[in-house]
């Protein structure tokens, strides 16, 4: 059915987002020596392994230890290293949340925290894995930068801009593959919001996996003559405040949209740069405070109403409310 | 529950892991190593050991509890319970899809008879366990707590905050095994991460600790059991260390981390049952 619309992103290739980050790796470590990384029994499902291959002696395997690892990240960072933490996101975040509070926010270390098999889309291995919380716990984290990139060369993109950026990082991705429709030849500058779509009805804010998602909707609802504007937010924190306002002033409505609870994710900080500066109707596409699931990444998304129908719903909701 | 013969367990046991395979098989995805390796440990504590009813109540009163703390090795638990009657058989094939109580990793949340506890983040199951077995000294209730982790799994730092917490307070009505298969994600767990002297460390903790040599020989694996519960009520918590071999049954799976977490194609799976002899009728 995607294949027949018109969207204006297109995809020849498919790839997962945790690829992207493992190759976005081992770049950062080929251009800085500083680099170094670490990991809790999951080098192959974080995709570490060519940079453990190329940089062995800045490699550490911890173990199932990821209460440990994230100290010795803060630690390793101390003397100047940029520690890359690279576990599942449930165990990258509630598992550690206050040895990452404590040695890494508190402290303004400059660790980058990456996730991977974060949300519903991780699958069959279900709730307990799924986590659909981290984004809120780590936003709610001073000194935290959050950022959840869309596609391969987005997290690709993202990784390395995070190894020269200075502070502590949450990146967040992914474990399914997932159509490639940005450029490979990406900026990636943190906190800018990326306006991929113009339009003039409602604006769709997406992050993660569902920027697909909103590139579909977008399509959809051109169909039905309504005019979206899509636009990225890969960093959730620092918010691109000035980009939502402006794009809120221009359609009056919006819809967020993500693979996360609606407490504490994008739509929360969305909704609160609005009620401060400019209160419009918002609409939700995320998960109504419930646990996921075993599923296949499709199944999911449709049952907990996270795909690009659930998206068109919500905007027609919004403008409704207009 | 009646209690099978050593010959009756191996017969479930052959079946057991039909089962594990047919169902990691059917959803490509799911964990057959360790359950494989697991299989004796389960059919005998079910089918032997635990005194248990399969006319399931969460509390558990006056039965015997079993915890899984490593909930990854799920497919193996859900047949063995659905063999020992907690319930259908058919519903094996639900596993890992979506709207099924038979979750990637055990989980409460749909009521799935028998599972008392979500496992599936690792080094949590022991200190729930040691909870349950309070619980019951408050009571007076008789029953025994048992638990299973896997050895990777060791490198959390809770077990040993749970390891320490134990002895100290005297919990002697339970048995946790550890499934010392030598393998986790990553490789071999000496290469991982090592673990060095577990014996050691355990006793230094001040467990009473026992070693099952054989931990896929059914006969074995029931005298460490049966040992394991005469050490009861001395003071002491129990700790049983549980050789086995990851992918035991099946000739191309066994010893080997390759096969913790991923699914045999069809032609692998027709090659593995072909090595096991249906015994129960597959479900
Ligand atoms: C807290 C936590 N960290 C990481 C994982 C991912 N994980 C699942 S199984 C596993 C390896 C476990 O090793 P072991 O306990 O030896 O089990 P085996 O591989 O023998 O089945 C890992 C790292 C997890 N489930 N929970
Ligand atoms: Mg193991």
């Amino acid at each position: 059915m995607e294949k027949t619309l018109d969207t204006k992103f297109t995809y020849t290739e498919k790839s997962d987002t945790r690829s992207g980050f493992g190759d976005g790796l081992l770049e950062a470590g080929r251009k800085n020596p500083n680099v170094v990384g670490l990991c809790a029994d999951l080098i192959g499902s974080l995709k570490m392994g060519a940079f453990q291959k190329e940089f062995p002696e800045r490699f550490f395997q911890v173990g199932i230890a990821e209460a440990n690892m994230m100290g010795l990240a803060a630690g390793m960072s101390i003397n100047g290293k940029i520690p890359f933490t690279g576990t599942f996101a449930n165990f990258s975040t509630g598992r550690v949340y206050d040895q990452i509070r404590q040695s890494i926010a508190y402290s303004e270390k400059n660790v980058k925290i990456c996730a991977s098999h974060a949300g519903l889309t991780l699958g069959e291995d279900g709730a307990t894995h799924q986590i659909l919380e981290d984004l809120g716990m780590m936003k709610m984290l001073p000194n935290m930068t959050v950022i959840n990139p869309c596609d391969y060369n987005q997290t690709k993109a993202a990784t390395m801009a995070i190894a020269e950026h200075h502070g502590p990082v949450y990146l967040r991705f992914g474990r399914p593959k997932w159509p490639i429709f940005t450029p490979s030849d990406q900026k990636f500058e943190i906190g800018k919001a990326w306006k991929m779509i113009e339009g003039t009805d409602v604006t769709i804010f997406a992050t993660g996996h569902l920027v697909w998602e909103a590139v579909v909707a977008e399509a959809k609802l051109r169909e039905e003559g309504i005019s979206a504007e899509v636009i990225n937010i890969h960093t959730i924190k620092p918010l691109d405040t000035e980009a939502i306002l402006q794009s809120v002033a221009k359609t009056g409505c919006c819809v967020t949209a993500e693979e996360h609870q609606y407490n504490g994710g994008l739509g929360d900080s969305v909704a609160q740069t609005l009620v401060r500066n400019n209160p419009a109707p918002q609409e939700f596409v995320g998960v109504d405070d419930s646990f996921g699931e075993s599923g296949t990444p499709t199944d999911l998304l449709e049952k907990y109403g996270l795909n690009a129908d659930n998206i068109v719903k919500a905007a027609k909701k919004a403008i409704g409310r207009k | 529950m009646e209690k099978l013969s050593t010959e009756q367990l191996k017969k479930t046991a052959s079946q057991v892991r039909r089962d594990i395979l047919r169902m990691v098989h059917e959803v490509q995805s799911g964990h057959p190593g360790a359950s494989l390796g697991c299989t004796e440990f389960f059919v005998a504590l079910y089918f032997n050991q635990l005194n248990h009813n399969n006319d399931f109540k969460i509390e558990g009163k006056g039965e015997d509890l079993f915890f899984l703390s490593n909930g990854h090795i799920s497919p193996v638990w859900y047949s063995v319970l659905a063999r020992s009657g907690y319930f259908d058989t058919a519903e094996l094939k639900t596993f890992r899809k979506i709207n099924s109580r038979l979750q990637g990793h055990p989980a409460t949340e749909e009521g799935l008879p028998g599972i008392r506890i979500a496992s599936g983040s690792l080094g949590q199951g022991l200190s729930v366990a040691i909870g349950a077995a309070q619980a019951k000294k408050i009571d007076g209730d008789e029953g025994v707590v048992y638990a299973l982790m896997g050895d990777g799994e060791q490198q959390e730092g809770q077990i040993w905050e749970a390891a320490m917490y134990a002895p100290h307070h005297k919990v002697d009505n339970l048995i946790a095994t550890i499934d010392f298969n030598g393998q986790q994600i990553d490789g071999p767990t000496n290469v991982v991460m090592n673990l060095n002297d577990l014996k050691a460390k355990w006793e230094a903790f001040g467990w009473e600790v026992i070693d099952t040599l054989k931990g896929n020989d059914m006969e074995s694996v029931l005298a460490g059991l049966e040992y394991a519960r005469t050490l009861l009520g001395k003071g002491k918590p129990v700790l049983n260390l549980l050789h086995t071999e990851m992918g035991y049954g099946v000739d191309f799976m066994v010893g080997t981390h390759k096969w913790h977490g991923i699914a045999p194609s069809d032609e692998q799976l027709e090659n593995a049952l072909g090595q096991l002899e249906e015994t129960l009728g597959d479900y």
